[in-house]
């Protein structure tokens, strides 16, 4: 019997302590963010979507070699002599045309490995997390700053360029072989 | 009186039939079934530190039209190995339990859907068609799942029955009437006339029956909770175990008729709480009407009580449904047997024995 009672006075008073704790909290303000319209407070070195300020980027290449995944890929023209193309801003001297510099962010692992190794500090994380695609394709980003029709003329410059430099050093080799050509004959 | 009020515009008994027995599904059911909905995602989640529905409409008071809204548009998917018949008058045969249950309550003086002397004996007798309905979709589902939850189901709302049974019939023994409009009209005047306070009479007997008034009403809140499957009384649609239980087959405007059913159902029992304990309609501190002598203000004033005690216990249901967790079956059956019964028969008699004083 007094089992009983008890059981009764336990059951009453653990739901009125129950009912007390859940009518607080119906006062507490929401932990809840009304995420599109309030964004979170993100901590200060999280990492996100890189950037690339191609104004400084010398095309050392040492952030591709860095990736763990393989997301970076560069390819650099060299400059043909006459062309300045101005110096980064910790004062190196650029000597390359970058005609591809594309991450594809579907790859990126967000580890922050490429950022270290730059010379210039020209590629690093910033707080943009919200650029999802519905084609992955789209995911593929381009920095470099040149035209389609630029990057062509670089190429097509410094082949030019080279041929020019192989046309004169074979007329070169040419023109030191004849003499040879004649003391021989 | 709003019976005569539609027969003497329309001039036929039967149109004034059809709008009379339409009214409260249409005025009341619906537009309560969509706020109570709202209101348990909003109690809920404010009591679980979030914010709920926000962003239909503000605080997305519309949520729940848009959702009945998406439940209109659904396919209305049969299986092939229910039984059809069964399976299509199962939500059917729960609404209209809880539907004709609605006839009885007095929302006003102005407004009971049918003055019968059997009021609360009917309201009883017709909730018997919810458990029906409620086996009806267990067993037609052809699921294993829906007919565990409709075997719990009948089983926990006929046990549970015999104390709320109990209770009503110590008030009736006090009151002695059946009728729920006279039993409301009893307790006029100011709080101290309603029941759980003794009743209208004055003397020794009032307060010798305030604590077994108590006692009985905690007993038929209990019950009635178990009667209409709430947490922590919820086993025959425990999700973590039974999907959803009965309606776990049903998609569509058939799911939204038990979904209906019960928020209805929860309005039907508060509102047999209020009648029987808290003075039905009647106000706790005088009517408004009678201060400014105008006789139409008071049933309005009246049906604004009868709805705010109704809500006000409904929100008690959805408070203790985010506070206790879910009972084990023997733990619900021992509730019921061994604490509830015994504890209202008691009660029964010793209420009877101060009734006799």
């Amino acid at each position: 019997m007094r089992e009983y009672l008890n059981n009764i006075w336990t059951a009453l008073v653990t739901i009125m302590i129950g009912m007390k704790v859940t009518f607080k909290h119906l006062f507490v303000p929401a932990v809840t963010i009304q995420y599109p319209d309030v964004k979170p407070q993100l901590p200060e070195r999280e990492r996100n979507r890189l950037y690339v300020n191609m104004d400084d980027c010398i095309g050392c290449d040492q952030c591709a070699r860095a990736c763990p995944v393989d997301c970076i890929s560069i390819e650099t023209v060299k400059a043909i002599p006459g062309e300045d193309l101005g110096k980064t801003s910790n004062d190196k001297r650029k000597a390359l045309w970058v005609t591809k510099f594309d991450i594809d962010f579907a790859k990126c692992c967000y580890c922050q490995l490429c950022v270290f190794p730059c010379p210039t500090e020209c590629i690093y994380m910033t707080d943009v997390y919200e650029f999802s695609e519905f084609e992955r394709e789209n995911l593929l980003y381009d920095f470099v700053t040149l035209t389609p029709e630029e990057r062509e003329e670089k190429k097509k410059n410094y082949a030019q360029f080279e041929a020019q430099k192989a046309a004169e050093k074979a007329a070169k080799a040419a023109a030191s072989n004849k003499p040879a050509e004649n003391k021989g004959q | 009186m709003i019976y005569n009020f539609f027969y003497s515009i329309t001039g036929s008994l039967l149109i004034a039939d059809i709008i009379q027995s339409l009214l409260p599904l249409f005025i009341f059911i619906l537009p309560f079934a969509l706020f109570a909905v709202w209101l348990e995602r909003k109690v809920s989640a404010h009591m679980q530190d979030r914010l709920g529905p926000m962003r239909v409409g503000s605080h997305g008071w519309l949520q729940t039209i848009a959702d009945i809204m998406k439940l209109v548009q659904k396919e209305d998917i049969v299986a092939t190995e229910n039984d059809k018949p069964l399976f299509n008058i199962a939500p059917v045969l729960v609404f209209v339990g809880t539907y004709a249950a609605f006839a009885a309550i007095p929302f006003s003086s102005a407004y009971i859907g049918s003055n019968i002397d059997l009021g609360i004996f009917f309201i009883i007798a017709v909730s018997g068609f919810v458990v029906a309905g409620i086996l009806m979709a267990g067993w037609s589902s052809n699921n294993k799942y829906s007919l565990l939850g409709a075997m719990r189901s009948a089983a926990q709302i006929i046990s549970y029955e015999i104390p709320t049974i109990l209770v009503i019939i110590t008030i009736i023994m006090i009151t002695g009437t059946l009728n729920l409009n006279t039993l409301s009209e009893m307790q006029t005047g100011h709080f101290w006339n309603w029941m759980i306070l003794g009743g209208p009479q004055l003397g020794i007997v009032k307060f010798l029956l305030i604590p077994f008034m108590i006692i009985g009403f905690v007993i038929i809140y209990i019950s009635t909770l178990a009667e209409v499957n709430r947490t922590p009384f919820d086993i025959p649609e425990a999700e973590s175990e039974l999907v959803s239980g009965y309606h776990t087959e049903y998609t569509g405007m058939k799911f939204a008729m038990f979904f209906l059913a019960e928020y209805a159902n929860m309005f039907a029992v508060s509102a047999i709480v209020t009648v029987l304990f808290f003075g039905g309609y009647q106000s706790p501190i005088g009517y408004l009407g009678n201060l400014l002598h105008l006789k139409w203000l008071i049933p309005i004033e009246q049906l604004f009580w009868f709805t705010t005690k109704g809500i006000f216990f409904v929100f008690v249901q959805m408070w203790l449904r985010w506070t206790l967790p879910r009972l084990r079956v023997d733990q619900l059956m021992a509730a019921c047997w061994k604490y509830l019964i015994p504890i209202a028969f008691v009660n029964l008699i010793i209420i009877g024995l101060i009734t006799l004083l």
